[in-house]
């Protein structure tokens, strides 16, 4: 039994954690993208 | 199992994605649920049902709750409808407005112990789960007292203790999960003198429910309550008259409560993920804008200094041709005039000089 | 309180008179809440487990502090310089009127202490309440930060205010992101009780209706507040925000009647999808219709007309009408129309000190905002940092 998921509300509680760590990670890592992006333009 | 999980899912633990993932992948592929194959349940049956409130009076001493108002011999209190509260887990209320000679029914209330239940979907710190076994528990350590589960359940079955200023509880029936789990029967069904509680597996319930109405089709109602309502609970109804005549709502549809906000909670990574890019194109659009319009202007400027530049440049050449001119005119005119007084002067010279000459000449002579 | 000026000479004034009296009766309920629990002063029940507290400190109060990420994006990710000088005052409006979720949310919960749990102790992420929590607490240290410039400028932190300005474009992101979330987020909480929310507020673009009708507030936030400043604050202003003014009030006024159109639009879709068209001759319908045309139609109207006749009073009275009518929205999905099956014994009527509270919650507000509009530089530009764009 252990690792089987029986209810709907199991399985979204562990997708929706993983999804908000995503998030997170997401967040971040489009900062550094946008600056990445643009980095030569602003060092003009 | 659950606590095993909850260590495993930790704000840590869930980092191990592929772990996580992995797990699922056997019950999701389809994803649809079926509940814990070995959950419990009770089933009522309202017919058999004498209203004789012993299953309040058991829940209330095995859960050592405080006492109630009134005794739980004194059957008045089934005049007036109750619902559960933070002292009275279950309650049985009297309906004596149905439609069959079959009046007074009575019906017993508590928490349903739902299959995928939304005072769990609800609350924000995972403060209800749904065991195994099948009741539906509430840890009190973690509780914040927002009381969103109530709003969510369906059923309107949690309470809370707004008397209490620092340790205020939300209650519900635990399915007397800590008797169950060391083999005793809950309360209610223990005191319960006329069988109209039956406890077991969910599914042997399902069955005998339905045995019970394919052998007495005209003392029940073909439904039993509870089989899918809401996506199903551990407790389960029959009923000798419609449900909705036993304050029972027919209208709860059978989608699981987690159901119903899946599709907000999948917007919010949609939000995260393309509102930075749209809102940064937004942005770039309009600095890119706003350059453009400033080069043009510089440019702009450019241009008319150039212009302004030029004319004045064309001005001063014109200026200096005409000083040119003018120096030249003058200078002609100086010239002119110079030549003129020079050939008068010569003319007049001319016409002096034969007498200079002559009388020089006369001087030559003379000496 | 238009003199202002007058008030280092004399608190006695009529605004400190009243706020006082209100702190006074508000300290009072305070304690007693917190000595005798929500029994004591509110008139929650079972059934009615939400009351003013979360219907109009949380609901109402997150909706009208939309001003702030409204006007940010305006300005800074949408390019509409002109409205430069709404900034400062919008943010801070915002960043108070959260401030005071957060402090209102202390007195609704049984165990405020906790309140930090569900991002410590046990993350329930199935939960929308979860979204809503964890989107404030950020939005509100957003909202902090970007209000530390005038508060560093005022005290004279040259450099540590040179680095939070650098940060405005994310912040502003950041903003925007975070207050589509929970602003829609309010509105799926209710998504998991279609069973005691009427059908006609029922609906799944719930969170939708939430989002928009958020940006409308804050639009109209921003011209009320605006109106309000230049009344009572005037002698604070600049010449930048004196003339920006009119021209902000013409602005919002046309993009709030807009949005209200579109807004009109998904809720008449709302009620066709929803099949819902037979309830609208119920009471409970008429009174739908009360808000759909009294408090959306007609405010989308009269923006327009105030903005196509340049009637400023007429916009800034429409922006009251709409505000109004935001909550009147919230009050119906949290309390109106909540919990509508039950016979109206069981309904909830707030104790009035429960009102107190509210009250008081924004009196405070109230006296929070002018002691810092009267000390810092928000209604007019710093000497010092002229504004740069
Ligand atoms: S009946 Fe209500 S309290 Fe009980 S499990 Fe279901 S949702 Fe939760
Ligand atoms: S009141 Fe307690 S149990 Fe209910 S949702 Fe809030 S935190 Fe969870
Ligand atoms: S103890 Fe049994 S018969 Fe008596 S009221 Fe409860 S369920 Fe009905």
């Amino acid at each position: 039994m252990e690792g089987t998921i029986h209810t709907l509300q199991e399985y979204m509680f562990r997708t929706e954690t993983i999804t908000y760590i995503l998030i997170v990670i997401a967040l971040f890592a489009i900062t550094f993208f946008w600056k990445f992006l643009n980095g030569r333009d602003d060092e003009e | 199992m659950s606590i095993t999980r909850r260590k495993f899912l930790g704000w840590l633990g869930a980092a191990s994605l592929g772990t996580t993932l992995g797990t699922t992948a056997h019950a999701a592929s389809n994803k649809e649920f079926k509940g814990y194959p070995e959950s419990r349940g009770v089933l009522f049956d309202n017919t058999r049902c004498i209203g004789c409130r012993k299953c309040e009076q058991g829940c209330n001493k095995v859960n050592e709750l405080p006492a109630p108002d009134r005794p739980f011999d004194e059957l008045s209190v089934l005049e007036t409808k109750r619902r559960t509260t933070a002292k009275a887990y279950t309650v049985v209320n009297r309906y004596e407005k149905v439609s069959s000679p079959k009046a007074p029914v009575y019906s017993k209330i508590q928490c349903n112990h739902c299959l995928e239940p939304a005072c769990a979907s609800a609350c924000f710190v995972r403060a209800f789960s749904k065991t195994e076994i099948g009741a539906v528990t509430y840890d009190e350590s973690v509780c914040v007292g927002c009381r969103y589960c109530m709003i969510a359940c369906p059923f309107e079955i949690p309470t809370y203790e707004y008397d209490k200023a620092f340790t205020p509880r939300v209650m519900k029936c635990t399915m007397c999960h800590p008797r169950v789990i060391k083999g005793l029967l809950p309360g209610c069904v223990e005191a319960c003198p006329t069988e109209a509680l039956t406890y077991g597996k969910r599914d042997d319930l399902l069955r005998i429910g339905g045995e019970r109405i394919r052998k007495f089709p005209e003392r029940y109602v073909n439904h039993i309550y509870g089989e899918n309502e809401m996506g199903g609970t551990s407790w389960l109804y029959l009923s000798g008259v419609p449900f909705g005549e036993v304050g029972m709502r027919e209208d709860l549809g059978i989608t699981p409560a987690p159901k119903l906000t899946s599709g907000a909670l999948s917007g919010v990574p949609m939000v995260v993920g393309l509102w930075p890019v749209l809102l940064t194109g937004v942005y770039a659009i309009n600095k890119r804008k706003e350059r453009i319009e400033r080069e043009e202007k510089q440019l702009a400027v450019a241009d008319a200094l150039e212009k302004a530049r030029a004319e004045a440049e064309s001005k001063l050449a014109e200026a200096m041709e005409q000083a040119k001119k003018e120096k030249e005119a003058a200078i002609e005119k100086a010239v002119n005039t110079a030549m003129e007084e020079a050939a008068k002067a010569q003319t007049e010279e001319t016409a002096d000089a034969p007498t200079e000459e002559a009388a020089k000449n006369a001087g030559e002579e003379d000496a | 309180m238009s003199d202002e000026a007058s008030t280092t000479k004399s608190y006695l004034t009529p605004f400190n008179i009243i706020a006082g009296i209100i702190v006074i009766i508000g300290l009072f309920i305070t304690a007693l809440r917190f000595t005798k629990g929500l029994g004591a002063v509110t008139n929650l029940s079972d059934n009615n487990p939400w009351g003013i507290w979360i219907g109009f400190d949380l609901l109402v109060g997150v909706a009208l502090a939309a001003g702030g990420y409204v006007t940010s994006a305006a300005v800074y990710i949408f390019g509409m310089k002109r409205y430069h000088s709404a900034v400062r005052p919008a943010i801070l409006t915002g960043f108070l009127g959260y401030a005071l979720v957060v402090v209102a949310l202390n007195y609704d919960v049984g165990r405020p202490w906790r309140l930090p749990f569900p991002f410590i102790v046990q993350q329930g992420t199935t939960s929308l309440l979860f979204e809503v929590a964890a989107c404030v607490a950020l939005y509100l240290t957003v909202l902090f930060i970007e209000f530390t410039p005038a508060a560093m400028e005022w005290l004279g932190l040259k450099r540590a205010r040179n680095i939070v300005v650098k940060l405005t474009l994310l912040l502003t992101i950041f903003g925007v992101i975070l207050s589509t979330l929970h602003q829609s987020s309010l509105g799926a909480l209710f998504l998991i009780a279609p069973s005691k929310l009427h059908p006609l507020w029922y609906s799944p673009y719930l969170p939708v209706f939430f989002f928009v009708s958020s940006i409308i507030a804050g639009l109209s936030m921003v011209i009320f507040e605006s109106t309000l400043s230049h009344r009572y604050f005037a002698d604070k202003m600049d010449e930048a925000h004196l003339k920006e003014k009119d021209d902000i009030a013409l602005g919002f006024g046309k993009a709030a009647s807009l949005v209200l159109a579109g807004y009109f639009i998904i809720k008449v879709i709302g009620i066709s999808e929803g099949n819902n068209w037979h309830l609208l001759g119920t009471s409970y319908g008429l009174w739908f219709l009360v808000e759909l045309f009294g408090f959306v139609a007609l405010p989308c109207f009269l923006y327009a007309v105030g903005v196509r006749e340049k009637k400023l009073k007429l916009i800034k009275w429409t922006a009251v009408l709409t505000v109004l009518g935001i909550i009147v929205n919230r009050f119906n999905i949290c309390l109106v129309a909540f919990n509508w099956h039950l016979p109206s014994s069981e309904r909830y009527f707030p104790h009035w000190m429960e009102i107190g509270i509210s009250v008081f919650l924004v009196t405070a507000g109230l006296i929070a905002f002018r002691f810092i509009v009267t000390r810092m530089p928000i209604l007019y530009a710093h000497p010092d940092y002229p504004e740069e764009h």
